[in-house]
């Protein structure tokens, strides 16, 4: 059983959403129970191949028990095995909060909405356990279109934002496989081991030059790397909230995830930073993509529009740790992809729950919310200070990190840049604590002290998931250490 | 320079249909003209797959009598590599369920805003 466990975390959510519709025609309200019965199992799955893997080294699974290079491998090595924790995790927790949310917005297509949901996961799962590059297009087309189609049923305008995604999407999506093509023409291999073992003497070829350059634009546009985010704010605004904190911390983490393998595994790292030379571009890149992102936040009067804005400021932290390419630098984005599930997933997941008992998003609606809300909002408080960088909370961590990795690539801007996106952040989020908890003070005695706000805080089905989520931003904080000790060094690709 | 077309038309075909298929992708304000683009985009990246795995004079990877006549000489260049083409069956696969969903996004915007054209869209949302 223990060593199928790397199949049964993908197999399992494939299984289970397409007995879902099924489960659904009968009652409808099963539904609920069953996809978070798919989500424990896989998450399960997923802490059990982690475990082994901390135990006893990297594994392989071979489909069919044919042998790579020739049959579609499932390799589950450190980095894979965290991210998959990552992803089964939040999931098992977007599912928990889903409930009331999707009641609300969605109450006639619960069944289907489910189903997709779950194939959604499937996708991302599947990304981060194969071996095979042509296997992880077909999982990144999985989970881009379910995604298309979550988008889709969000409120108004959100087809054509679906719309939109689906055209650069789909242009991603090519520019991956024509890459992979590329590479096949060179090498005649799929498999990344084999094919990391077969490039090395061929780093000449400018077919390979073409292929790399293909896969790292095809990627980018899939994980939004500013300037290639076009379709991002609108996608991720208009989507339902459950879709929105589903989406927002997982495809971006994924999508890094598989420009480390790209990068770092089947291209050896000297590629992309003596042969091929991109990794200084790339961390410019993501220098403006963190201030861009940043200075749009600030320009929104929007929760969620500014939350999104700042999801496009985060992937820039996490190419940025790629493009110094260094430990410390890697450390920290592998670090910052777990941080950062956490914190959007739950920012996310809070201005879901505003939305769901205010019905608004504008940030100068939400006077007296610390009454009405508190735990919510205080949620939102230790979540914002995480963002912003401040210990305990884990954001801070894989900042350092980051700035660390800056300060030993030499690169000074860079590391200024990272401390300014802080300072920017912390305007961002004191403004909308601004307004939720400080009273404006003899507002000509209109409301004065008799305005009493009755607590209307989010059900228990949204709370616990935010709070548990929120009370993981702070234990990662203070755990982070062991966690680099205990994974995040083995991630890290040995030669640095 | 006439030769180095010739002698490479399959890429040429393929990067045309390629630049075809972006051009009506971004440049289209016609939702179906967009997805009519994203179709041929496709379907150029699928033809380069099928003529990368071709050969001149080269036949059908059947082995016939292989189990048993181990002492047979297989001459490998001599047979079209089938990979590619199998790769494109999966890769076909997704491009229909990429229509289909783009499909099905347009039918709900035509149905909401009457009209498929983009900027009028925009002026609906707005």
């Amino acid at each position: 059983m223990i060593e199928q466990a790397p199949v049964l975390i993908v197999v399992i959510p494939l299984i289970f959403a397409f007995i879902t519709p099924l489960i659904g025609w009968g009652k409808k309200e099963l539904c609920y129970p069953w996809i978070i019965l798919a989500l424990t199992l896989s998450t399960f799955c997923s802490v059990i191949t982690l475990l082994t893997v901390i135990n006893t080294g990297v594994i392989h699974y071979h489909l069919g028990g044919w042998l790579p290079p020739w049959g579609i491998e499932y390799v589950v090595d450190y980095l894979s095995a965290f991210v998959l924790v990552i992803v089964s995790f939040i999931s098992l927790t977007v599912a928990v909060y889903s409930k009331k949310s999707v009641e609300q917005e969605l109450p006639e297509k619960i069944t289907y909405f489910y189903t997709i949901f779950l194939l959604q996961i499937t996708g991302f799962l599947g990304i981060v356990v194969t071996g095979d590059l042509f296997n992880l297009f077909v999982f990144l087309e999985i989970a881009s279109l379910a995604g298309y189609a979550l988008i889709a049923v969000g409120e108004e305008g959100a087809p054509m934002a679906s719309f939109r995604y689906v055209i650069m999407g789909t242009i991603g999506a090519s520019f991956y496989l024509l890459g992979v093509g590329y590479l096949y023409m060179a090498t005649g291999s799929l498999n990344m081991a084999d094919l990391a073992s077969l490039l090395p003497d061929l780093y000449g070829s400018r077919v390979v030059l073409v292929a790399f350059t293909f896969l790292i634009v095809g990627v980018a546009i899939k994980m939004a790397l500013f300037p290639l985010h076009g379709w991002l704010p609108d996608a991720y605004e208009k989507a339902p909230s459950s879709v929105s904190a589903l989406l927002a911390p997982l495809m971006t983490k994924v999508a890094a995830y598989v420009m480390i393998r790209i990068m770092f595994t089947v291209f050896r790292p000297y590629f992309s930073i003596e042969v091929f030379p991109i990794t200084t571009t790339l961390s410019w890149i993501a220098a403006a993509a963190i201030l861009y992102g940043a200075l749009m936040a600030l320009a929104q009067t929007d929760l969620k529009k500014m939350l999104v804005y700042i999801l496009i400021s985060e992937v820039g932290y996490l190419v940025l740790g790629i493009g110094l390419a260094n430990k410390n630098g890697l450390t920290g984005t592998i670090l910052h992809i777990l941080n950062d599930a956490f914190m959007m997933v739950a920012l996310f997941m809070i201005v879901g729950a505003i939305v769901y008992r205010c019905g608004t998003r504008e940030i100068s609606q939400f006077r007296n919310l610390h009454r009405k809300m508190p735990f919510t909002m205080a949620a939102f408080v230790i979540v914002g200070l995480s963002v912003v960088g401040i210990p305990p909370t884990c954001g801070f961590f894989s900042k350092w990190y980051l700035i660390l990795g800056a300060i030993d690539a030499s690169q000074w801007v860079l590391a200024g840049v990272l401390m300014l996106s802080s300072l920017l952040n912390a305007i961002l989020f004191f403004r909308v604590i601004e307004y939720a908890y400080i009273e404006p003070r003899n507002e000509h005695d209109s409301g004065g002290e008799s305005l009493v706000v009755t607590s209307e805080e989010a059900p228990l089905s949204m709370l616990i998931p935010i709070i548990s989520v929120t009370a993981g931003v702070v234990l990662l904080g203070l755990v982070s250490g062991r966690i680099i000790s205990t994974v995040i060094q083995f991630a890290v690709p040995a030669c640095f | 320079m006439i030769d180095f077309i010739v002698s490479k038309y399959n890429y040429w075909i393929y990067i045309i249909l390629m630049m075809i298929g972006f051009y009506a992708m971004i440049g289209k304000r016609n939702l179906i003209k967009k997805i009519i683009g994203m179709n041929i985009f496709q379907t150029a990246v699928i033809l380069f797959y099928v003529s990368i795995g071709c050969k001149k004079g080269g036949t059908l990877p059947i082995l016939e009598h292989a189990h048993g006549h181990a002492g047979q000489v297989i001459q490998a260049s001599s047979y079209i590599n089938p990979l590619p083409h199998v790769l494109m069956l999966t890769a076909i696969v997704v491009m229909v369920s990429t229509l289909g969903v783009a499909i099905a996004i347009v039918i709900m915007i035509y149905l909401k805003y009457n009209t498929l054209e983009e900027d009028e869209i925009l002026k609906a949302i707005k």
